[in-house]
């Protein structure tokens, strides 16, 4: 689904390649999350994949294609929430199918159904401030739905919610991957979120990042928040915590 | 809410009401009209003229004010989203319209006159000078103030400058562009009241001159009350507006 071939990306301020020779995929369906230190450079990761930043060498495939001749293959949503405040919940909805043409009745539809989808059809003509975080976020999550890419690319959507919330939020987000069938990348820093989400975590092990280590998270899906207590789980959450915790110490 | 708001306001028209009676007693008492007449002096003045006042010479201030306000909008929001559009002409444009301020705007505007004569482009010039500046600046920052992620999200979406512009430049920018108008409004006026000072025939600015010459203390004050009583409406109006049509202000 989605191929690096040696990516190298060097930030224009910066005298090294933050991103060196990069190799790595992701499967049709995957939940993978992604997870490292702050200032690791997993941020840059997705800033290529949606071509906000140009890579140096080497290339990105998406379907065996390059990302260059395509568009529209990547959802993105931010760790901000970044609604508009003067669109209503359905006006925000519709921002990404306005930039692809869509017939305006189609996007009213569309926007009407996945509101419905994420139990907020009641605040359609609302605007962002009426909505809590958890709400906010659940908009931002359906504005992404609905720019029908395949490949979902999250960064920290959760961090600034409540623990609560948070975990509500989790649940209800691997209920919507397994609806829409999307192959997801998840950026955290949170250990027991990474493990409680994906199938495989991507580890970033250094900064520059030269590759990424692939751990895969022995537990089946539907996944229930006592899986997290299994032995072998907390194992595995306190190997993890230790290696990013000796990369900080660095 | 409202019962709340006009609360707030009460201790500012209590210590108005004391400053007018203040001034009422202090003129009564120097009784020299012609240097400070008394608050109801003015009042009775404007009823005795408002023939004049109202049919000639606020219709004839309003004219340039609006001219002066309306080129300033214009000229002003333009010189930002250029400013905005291109790094070289911020450096260009920016220093120049920082010394159009430095310009003592009392002191040329005699050579407008003899420029552009009695007519009223000379006024709407000494209007422009002073009002458009901030309106540069103040719409200038509103599309600095433009959210970088928000910008990047949109090209994530496959947005067009165009469309960055219309959808996110624009609405971050609108709040911003309401408080220059709420700035702009008093300074046009002030600027072609000052340009009838200079020369003219009709205006209350004018007005308010003849009346200098005349030693008619009321005289001089009637205008110009009328004169800022007006720029509170018109801000007044603006606030309504801007109420229609801004309603997420300070949640960015």
């Amino acid at each position: 689904m989605l191929q690096f071939n040696h990516v190298t990306f060097q930030y224009e301020e910066e005298d090294f390649n933050i991103i060196d020779d990069l190799s790595f995929q992701v499967d049709q369906g995957d939940f993978i999350s992604i997870i490292g230190i702050s200032g690791c450079g997993k941020s840059t990761i997705f800033r290529l994949i949606n071509k906000l930043l140009p890579m140096k060498s080497g290339e990105i495939l998406i379907n065996q294609e390059k990302i260059e001749n395509l568009s529209g293959f990547a959802g993105y949503m931010p760790q901000k929430d970044l609604l508009f405040p003067w669109r209503t919940i359905e006006k925000n909805l519709c921002l990404p199918m306005e930039m692809m043409k869509v017939p305006k009745k189609e996007q009213r539809e569309r926007a009407e159904k996945i509101l419905e989808d994420v139990g907020l059809l009641d605040y359609k003509d609302k605007y962002p401030k009426d909505l809590s975080g958890g709400m906010r976020q659940r908009i931002s999550f359906a504005r992404t739905l609905l720019t029908n890419a395949e490949l979902m690319l999250l960064d920290e959507p959760f961090s600034a919610l409540d623990a609560l919330t948070r975990i509500s939020m989790q649940e209800w987000l691997l209920s919507q991957w397994k609806k829409y069938n999307k192959t997801i990348l998840f950026i955290t820093h949170d250990v027991e979120e990474a493990i409680f989400l994906s199938n495989k975590i991507y580890l970033v092990p250094e900064t520059p990042i030269h590759r990424l280590e692939v751990v895969e998270v022995p537990m089946e899906y539907p996944r229930k928040r006592e899986f997290l207590k299994r032995p072998e789980i907390n194992e595995m959450k306190e190997t993890l915590v230790e290696r990013l915790r000796k990369q900080q110490s660095m | 809410m409202k019962k709340k708001s006009w609360k707030k306001k009460l201790p500012a028209w209590i210590f108005l009401l004391l400053l007018v009676l203040l001034w009422q007693l202090a003129a009564v008492r120097m009784n020299a009209a012609y240097i400070l007449p008394t608050p109801m002096q003015i009042l009775e003045k404007i009823w005795e003229l408002r023939v004049p006042l109202f049919t000639e010479h606020l219709p004839a201030t309003m004219n340039i004010t609006l001219i002066g306000l309306g080129i300033s909008l214009v000229l002003g929001v333009l010189l930002a989203i250029l400013m905005d559009a291109s790094e070289i002409l911020e450096e260009a444009l920016y220093p120049i319209v920082v010394v159009t301020q430095t310009i003592p705007t009392m002191a040329i505007a005699p050579l407008f006159v003899v420029w552009f004569g009695y007519g009223i482009w000379g006024k709407v010039l000494v209007t422009i000078l002073i009002t458009f500046f901030p309106i540069t600046i103040t719409v200038f920052d509103g599309f600095k103030s433009v959210k970088r992620e928000m910008v990047e999200l949109m090209v994530t979406y496959g947005a067009s400058q165009k469309d960055i512009f219309l959808k996110l430049k624009i609405p971050t920018a609108l709040p911003y562009f309401f408080s220059a108008v709420k700035m702009a409004v008093p300074l046009s006026i002030i600027g072609a009241a000052i340009g009838e000072w200079l020369g003219a025939q009709s205006g209350l600015g004018y007005f308010s001159r003849r009346m200098m010459t005349q030693l008619d203390g009321a005289g001089v004050f009637a205008p110009v009350v009328l004169l800022s009583v007006t720029a509170m409406v018109l801000v007044g109006v603006v606030v309504l507006l801007e109420k229609v049509f801004v309603r997420w202000r300070g949640e960015l």
